[in-house]
């Protein structure tokens, strides 16, 4: 997916061949992030629910402060997500040992985002370094990257009347363009998040895992998940303990909407020959039977002027015949008269 | 024919005008606070519940049930079934109040309405099925005004505007149906990016098909459901024609609504199939499924069936409306109920009386605008200047 490439796109979408643009789902091609993409490999195993990567994430992004301080860990007890107010919440869950386990969420940055696929004005942007980004002078606040998410992450203002935005984690886009680490990253104590390429913070990951077998499960959240994310996670127990879905699959989310998106210039095009070719047939159809009503008509009329015809001659010769039979009649009764006065005299 | 005096002289004080304006009060009460407060002052909406009612009815229902305008001038223009032609116009009129009333509903559902048109002019997201939708709605409620206006224009004299109208309908009526098809089955393929979060037994590859076919259905029934409404309140504005082709309407649509829900129940087994869910049947989300499956798909296909066979027009009646019902399930499962599935019950969502009150708002101003345009223009009457010859 480079950016020529959208752009294309987007300029064949804005011609009306809006389906094009969706790329085909069929394509085997398999996007893997672009190259040196920026990556936060969370060990989840490392992680002590110390709230410093909260606090880091609040200060940076210039949140409002929070109503209970980052140092009161008494929240970990409730599970909490992400809202219009913090970026990332770190939620505590038990092994199955009794021992505390911390994951820390935020959005995970897909390599072909949900939410960017979703929206309608473009209002999200997967950047080169890994960041997936929000413009909200673009938003239009109908939510649809919410309902889109699979990690549930985007967050709403919901309090706000006249400039309502979505809110949610940047990778610190602003910061690592400058060579800064992510807040969240900078501010972690432990060894829990590590900021790098995705290929080297794969690389990492797996040398952990084999390092100590035992102590992880073999499985790199994030690698495969939705297509593959820019924030990875390694954890000791699996992951579905831990609130994160292991069913949604490794199919972008692009490609769940591309097929239909593709339907629309067949059905624009296909429509309008075949609604017109219905229209013509039925058009012929009332086109004969007003014809044959015609047909019908015009033969009951020149039967009934034939039949007509044929009475008018015969009453004609009839009358002729009479008219014929008086005269003789009258020749002969005149011939009769004159035959008897002769005979008279 | 009518005239505006006649009108006003009698008492503005009757049983709908009071209802209907307590209600539009109360509504306008929420629009302020709507507008001043934002969104969590009057809705129960959150970050995990993005859409709840006034998606799921404002814009999936409303959509779904003005479908009437598409199907009738369909069955009449391009199937050349004439002897409907006295349904066309107040299903068109339907349908044009319909999808106005969506796009004004959905201005209070976005964040920043007035910043709906920057899909089209400031930036378009086009891998997006909400940009189809988008596109669609808007350019088909465009065709539908034009597809309205006649009737406005015979009212107001305009006879050049009206001729030149008439002449495009065919054009008109293509698009119209091209539109439909398009976004009735997108309003479905909304659903196809959140598989995780819509359960499996709503959730199919079919979803877009499933939304279109079920349009037909509504579009349909609620021809029948409201000829037999307005026959009852608005009689007096009725020609001979119209009385005249009434039965023949509620049959002949009774008969495909029929059809296309067997068509559709078809399908929609199919769906399972496809996916092979059947072992969701047994949970509650199952029961529920096939309450929406047997209830209000079969049941009213077996309903219509029988009505049409014994000529029973009041029972073809009250199936129209169990239909309509039934196809409000449908959206109302796929966009709340079987959405967000796999949440607690704590973090579901379910609608404060604000939003009800504004969707119950949004209803009342359509049932007003129709009152007020069936009582001037010629909608249920032919306007004696220009009759046409029709079959």
């Amino acid at each position: 997916m480079s950016i020529s490439r959208r752009g294309f796109l987007a300029w064949m979408g804005a011609a009306g061949i809006t389906a094009l643009s969706a790329r085909a789902g069929a394509t085997p091609r398999h996007f893997e992030g672009y190259p040196q993409s920026l990556c936060v490999l969370h060990d989840i195993t490392l992680c002590i629910g110390c709230r410093s990567c909260e606090a880091g994430c609040n200060k940076v992004n210039e949140l409002p402060a929070p109503a209970v301080p980052f140092t009161d860990l008494t929240v970990l007890d409730k599970k909490r997500r992400t809202n219009a107010k913090a970026y990332t919440v770190v939620n505590k869950f038990t092994s199955p040992g009794g021992n505390p386990i911390f994951v820390k969420n935020q959005c995970n940055h897909c390599l072909e985002p949900a939410c960017a696929s979703a929206c309608f004005v473009r209002a999200f942007s997967k950047n080169g370094d890994g960041s997936v980004t929000y413009d909200s002078s673009v938003c239009v606040g109908c939510r649809y990257c919410m309902i889109a998410c699979p990690f549930e992450i985007p967050t709403y203002e919901y309090d706000e009347p006249f400039t309502p935005r979505i809110m949610k984690c940047t990778l610190c886009h602003p910061r690592i363009t400058k060579g800064l680490l992510p807040g969240c990253v900078e501010a972690c104590p432990t060894e829990a998040l590590s900021f790098g390429t995705r290929e080297d913070m794969l690389k990492l990951a797996r040398e952990r895992i084999n390092k100590y077998p035992g102590r992880y499960v073999d499985h790199i959240y994030g690698e495969h998940e939705m297509g593959g994310t820019n924030w990875l996670y390694l954890s000791g127990v699996p992951f579905r303990t831990l609130g994160m879905r292991e069913d949604l699959g490794i199919t972008p989310a692009p490609d769940l909407t591309s097929g239909a998106l593709a339907t629309v210039p067949m059905v624009a095009a296909l429509w309008p020959a075949l609604l017109t070719g219905i229209y013509a047939i039925s058009k012929r159809r009332e086109k004969m039977l007003s014809g044959d009503k015609q047909d019908a008509i015009a033969k009951a009329v020149a039967e009934a002027n034939a039949k007509s015809q044929a009475a008018l001659t015969a009453a004609l010769d009839k009358a002729k015949k009479e008219k014929e039979d008086s005269v003789k009649k009258a020749v002969k009764a005149a011939l009769e008269q004159s035959a008897q006065k002769t005979q008279a005299q | 024919m009518f005239k505006l005096k006649d009108v006003l002289n009698r008492s503005l004080l009757t049983p709908f005008n009071i209802i209907a304006g307590v209600i539009i009060l109360i509504g306008l009460v929420i629009t302020a606070l709507r507008f001043f407060g934002g969104l969590a002052t009057v809705t129960n909406l959150s970050d995990y519940n993005p859409w709840g009612l006034w998606i799921g009815f404002d814009l999936l229902c409303g959509v779904a049930l003005a479908a009437g305008g598409y199907v009738t001038s369909a069955a009449v223009y391009i199937f050349g079934m004439k002897k409907y032609h006295s349904a066309v116009r107040p299903a068109i009129l339907t349908g044009f109040l319909g999808y106005a009333l969506v796009v004004l509903a959905l201005s209070y559902d976005v964040g920043r309405p007035w910043r709906l048109p920057y899909p089209f002019v400031v930036q378009a997201g086009t891998t997006s099925v909400l940009f189809e939708v988008g596109a669609c709605v808007l350019l088909y409620l465009l065709v539908l005004f034009v597809e309205f206006t006649p009737a406005a224009s015979e009212w107001l004299g305009f006879r050049r505007a009206r001729n030149l109208v008439v002449r495009l309908t065919m054009v008109l009526t293509i698009l119209g149906v091209i539109l439909s098809t398009l976004h009735q089955s997108s309003l479905g393929s909304l659903f196809l990016i959140a598989p995780s979060k819509l359960h499996p037994l709503w959730y199919s590859q079919y979803i877009p098909v499933f939304f279109f076919i079920s349009s037909i259905v509504a579009g349909l029934s609620m021809v029948i459901l409201e000829g037999s409404l307005t026959h009852r309140y608005f009689a007096d504005k009725m020609d001979e024609t119209h009385l005249r082709e009434k039965e023949d309407v509620v049959f002949g649509f009774g008969k495909a609504a029929s059809f296309v829900l067997a068509a559709y129940f078809a399908i929609k087994v199919f769906g399972i199939t496809m996916d092979n869910n059947w072992h969701y049947l047994s949970t509650g989300y199952g029961a529920w499924f096939l309450v929406e499956l047997l209830g209000f798909v079969a049941l009213p296909c077996l309903l219509y069936s029988v009505g049409v066979r014994d000529r029973n027009i009041k029972l073809i009646k009250w199936t129209s409306a169990l239909a309509v019902l039934g196809i409000m399930v449908n959206r109302f499962n796929v966009c709340l109920v079987a959405f967000n599935w796999h949440l607690p019950s704590s973090e579901r969502y379910f609608p404060s009386w604000m939003e009800i009150g504004l969707s119950l708002f949004i209803v009342t101003v359509g049932v007003a605008a129709f009152k007020f345009i069936v009582t001037f223009m010629p909608i249920l009457y032919e306007h004696p200047e220009y009759k046409t010859p029709h079959a």
